[in-house]
């Protein structure tokens, strides 16, 4: 399915939208890159600023200072007043972000506004590569699936896939914040590795944020079987042998996503889905609390000014010092519920989202006396027995009932149906050994049984069902039990016809 | 399959439903007995119609979508039955439907027909003789991108669904481009249905306000105009945000509102 356009409106709104908060927003707006500005540029693709080697380095870049922020907002209808995003945002605000764990370890979701990703860790215990002999092995996988967004195709590479999905390894893996040595069992024979899966649920933008909280998260939460080498002898642990043990964990760096409007002019933090299309460029940058740059990503070709990038980094400082926190708050929080033996998992922890039904106005239809007067409309009507009780056989083999029936399939089916039922007796008549009487008496009586339901097999239709109400189904009743011997004996007479042509 | 829990479909009316139960209807064996005697003078037992979310398998319903089940009587007098069952539920994605007015954006304009995306599994076609006072000399003016308020005329399973924006009539009442301005934005199908229900305690509130202009359509779009960028905004928002109030939280953020 093809992604849904966005329509000219949208597009003329959203920036309109841009620039009129802009002349509120005191910002200064920056002056247009000039040819000479060519040394502040980002870096563009493919390039990271300062991957770290190894952990716990000093802080480095001093001079930084928390940016403007403001709290995230703590429901639309409140901060109306504030509305300058479509979402009621300030430039430089993010959205709410929820983390809530699953009941396995490893296993989370991460809610960044609207968009949500799952992400799952898992371990297996594989032979190492060659190259890294003492090293264990992380691969991350994020999938889009058509569950978050229509435009998803399930199965393909997408160029955004393949761009989330590098991001993401030079995210976590490059920047080393798993001690994979930690992971090796046996050098060179048996080392671990870590797989994190990471599922889009739903995608209101921003989906590399989301995603690489959720794989930080995830792999903070995780605990892997606990095993024991002696000599070339690996024993692995059950949990309920030994506590599985958690994954050391370095730092955790988290993207903070910015989107660029007129070459640069305006600046948006963490867009959304509608945001991301009309922006002209994005720049992500990871970082970790200790205001570490892991990755730095510009795409969408703005020339960005070194200034911008110096003020996005002071930005992603202080996001990702609220969002680490957040994640030691949450990671905490489930640590003491699963040690007090609480209740955990998605189940306890997704709120109970009520759709609140509005107001519905009954029909205002009288049913008081619907019943009586459905009663007396019946007794007024013509008693239908008497077209019952004859039915007309126009020549041997076909049957009508009732004078202005015209509808052929119905005495089909009746006339089936008999034949039908005359092979059963005659099946049993033959069976039994005994006389044609014995079997004719056996017919009657069996049609005397059927008589009170004389039905058309409805196999044919199934989507249209008659419903009739109780005091129809009442009188028939008492009408078909009336003239039961009448009809039962008219049949037994068809029958009886119908069968010595049979025979013949 | 689930028998074993089959309630008939009256007693469930109002309640929640769920994939793989069964809903047993009121029909006896002497039901289709009853049609032979019925000559075609007298009232004829209503059809039961089975709308979204059920399928019917052996004697009864199946259900297989979740949500409310809804129950409507036939329009005849007392005596009929049948009438229509159908699960209220909430979805975001759209199934084109005859005779339900949409909102769609232009994606192309190849000859004599526009492509409009409606948010279906496919996109449907809009000629542009389908436009109040459209003849071949003199076509409408639409370009890509712009939003068509319409309705559909075919909408079946399979094929390709048409839109037009003209009535029985040739009249547009109301159909046709919608402005250049505003803001669209989607909301959930149940969330429409409930905003398009005669008589919606929300857009009477909401009109009380201040004036703005607002399309609704089916497909779970809503256009927005206000005077300015901020009031299209608040409009979006509280609609957006009316799906999980209720009736007294709404009426509170109404009032913060007004004060203002």
């Amino acid at each position: 399915m093809k992604e849904t356009p966005l329509s000219n409106c949208e597009r003329r709104f959203l920036l309109r939208a841009i620039e009129e908060r802009k002349v509120r927003d005191r910002d200064p707006p920056l002056p247009p890159p000039l040819h000479s500005a060519a040394t502040g540029q980002a870096p563009s693709h493919g390039s990271a600023g300062g991957v770290r080697a190894s952990p716990h380095l000093s802080p480095g870049r001093g001079a930084l200072r928390p940016g403007r922020t403001r709290g995230c907002p703590a429901r639309v209808v409140t901060l109306l007043s504030a509305l300058q995003r479509l979402d009621g945002r300030q430039s430089y605000d993010y959205r709410n972000v929820r983390i809530s764990f699953g009941a396995d370890y490893g296993c989370c979701i991460v809610e960044l506004g609207r968009t949500r990703v799952l992400g799952q860790v898992s371990c297996e215990l594989v032979s190492p590569k060659l190259n890294r002999a003492t090293e264990g092995i992380l691969f991350f996988n994020l999938e889009l699936s058509p569950m978050a967004a229509p435009a998803f195709e399930p199965g393909r590479q997408s160029e955004l896939l393949v761009k989330l999905n590098r991001l993401l390894e030079r995210c976590l893996r490059n920047s080393k914040c798993i001690d994979t040595e930690s992971l090796c069992v046996v050098a060179g024979v048996k080392v671990w590795q870590i797989r994190v899966d990471l599922h889009l649920l739903n995608h209101d933008g921003n989906i590399i944020d989301a995603a690489s909280i959720a794989a930080i998260v995830a792999l903070c939460h995780f605990r892997r079987p606990d095993v024991s080498v002696q000599g070339q002898e690996v024993t692995l642990y059950t949990p309920e042998e030994r506590d599985p043990v958690p994954l050391s964990i370095h730092h955790m760096p988290i993207c903070v996503s910015f989107a660029f409007f007129q070459q640069g002019t305006y600046l948006l933090v963490d867009p959304s889905e509608r945001e991301e299309r009309v922006m002209d460029g994005l720049l992500v940058i990871a970082m970790n609390k200790h205001r570490e740059i892991c990755t730095i990503q510009s795409s969408g070709g703005i020339m960005l000014l070194k200034d911008q990038v110096l003020r996005c980094s002071k930005i992603t400082g202080v996001k990702v010092a609220e969002i680490t926190e957040l994640i030691q708050r949450a990671l905490e929080n489930d640590r003491k519920v699963r040690k007090e033996g609480g209740k955990f998992g998605f189940a306890e922890s997704i709120p109970n989202q009520k759709i609140s039904a509005f107001k519905m106005e009954r029909a205002p239809v009288d049913t008081n006396d619907v019943e009586e007067q459905a009663e007396e409309i019946i007794t007024k009507a013509d008693p239908p027995s008497d077209v019952f009780a004859k039915p007309l056989l126009q020549m041997p083999g076909t049957a009508q009932i009732g004078e202005g029936l015209e509808n052929s399939w119905g005495d089909l089916e009746e006339s089936e149906r008999e034949e039908e039922e005359e092979g059963n007796s005659d099946d049993a008549t033959t069976s039994e050994g005994q006389k044609m009487e014995t079997g004719e008496r056996n017919f009657v009586s069996k049609t005397k049984k059927d008589d009170d339901t004389i039905v058309l097999s409805d196999s044919e239709e199934e989507e249209v069902v008659i419903l009739e109400p109780e005091e129809r189904q009442k009188k028939t009743r008492t009408h078909t039990s009336a003239k039961q011997e009448n009809s039962s004996s008219k049949k037994a007479f068809n029958k009886k016809r119908k069968k010595k042509r049979a025979t013949h | 399959m689930a028998a074993a829990e089959a309630l008939p479909a009256e007693e469930r009316v109002g309640q929640v439903v769920l994939p793989g139960d069964v809903l047993l209807l009121p029909s006896h064996p002497e039901a289709d007995g009853e049609r032979l005697w019925l000559g075609p003078g007298a009232a004829l037992p209503g059809r039961l119609v089975c709308g979204p979310g059920l399928r019917s398998c052996g004697a009864g319903l199946l259900v297989t979508k979740c949500g409310l089940l809804r129950h409507r009587q036939p329009g005849g007098a007392g005596g009929g039955s049948g009438g229509a069952y159908w699960v209220d539920s909430q979805q975001k994605r759209y199934v084109p439907v005859k005779g339900d007015h949409v909102i769609g954006i232009v994606t192309i304009k190849a000859g004599d027909i526009f492509k409009v995306d409606v948010g279906g599994s496919e996109q449907a076609s809009l000629s542009y003789l389908a436009f109040e006072g459209a003849t071949k000399r003199n076509r409408p003016n639409v370009q890509v991108g712009d939003l068509i308020y319409g309705q559909f005329v075919v909408a079946n399973k399979d094929m390709e669904p048409e839109m037009i924006c003209i009535d029985s009539s040739g009249r547009a009442n109301g159909m046709g481009v919608i402005g250049h301005e505003g803001l669209l934005f989607k909301v959930s199908l149940g969330l429409i249905r409930k905003l398009l229900a005669p008589n919606c305690e929300i857009i009477q509130e909401l009109g009380q306000l201040y004036p703005f202009e607002i399309v609704f359509g089916m497909n779970g779009r809503i256009w927005v105009k206000a005077k300015t960028i901020q009031q299209t905004l608040i409009v979006a928002n509280i609609l957006e945000a009316c799906e999980h109030m209720t009736a007294e939280q709404r009426t509170q953020a109404f009032a913060k509102l007004s004060e203002r």
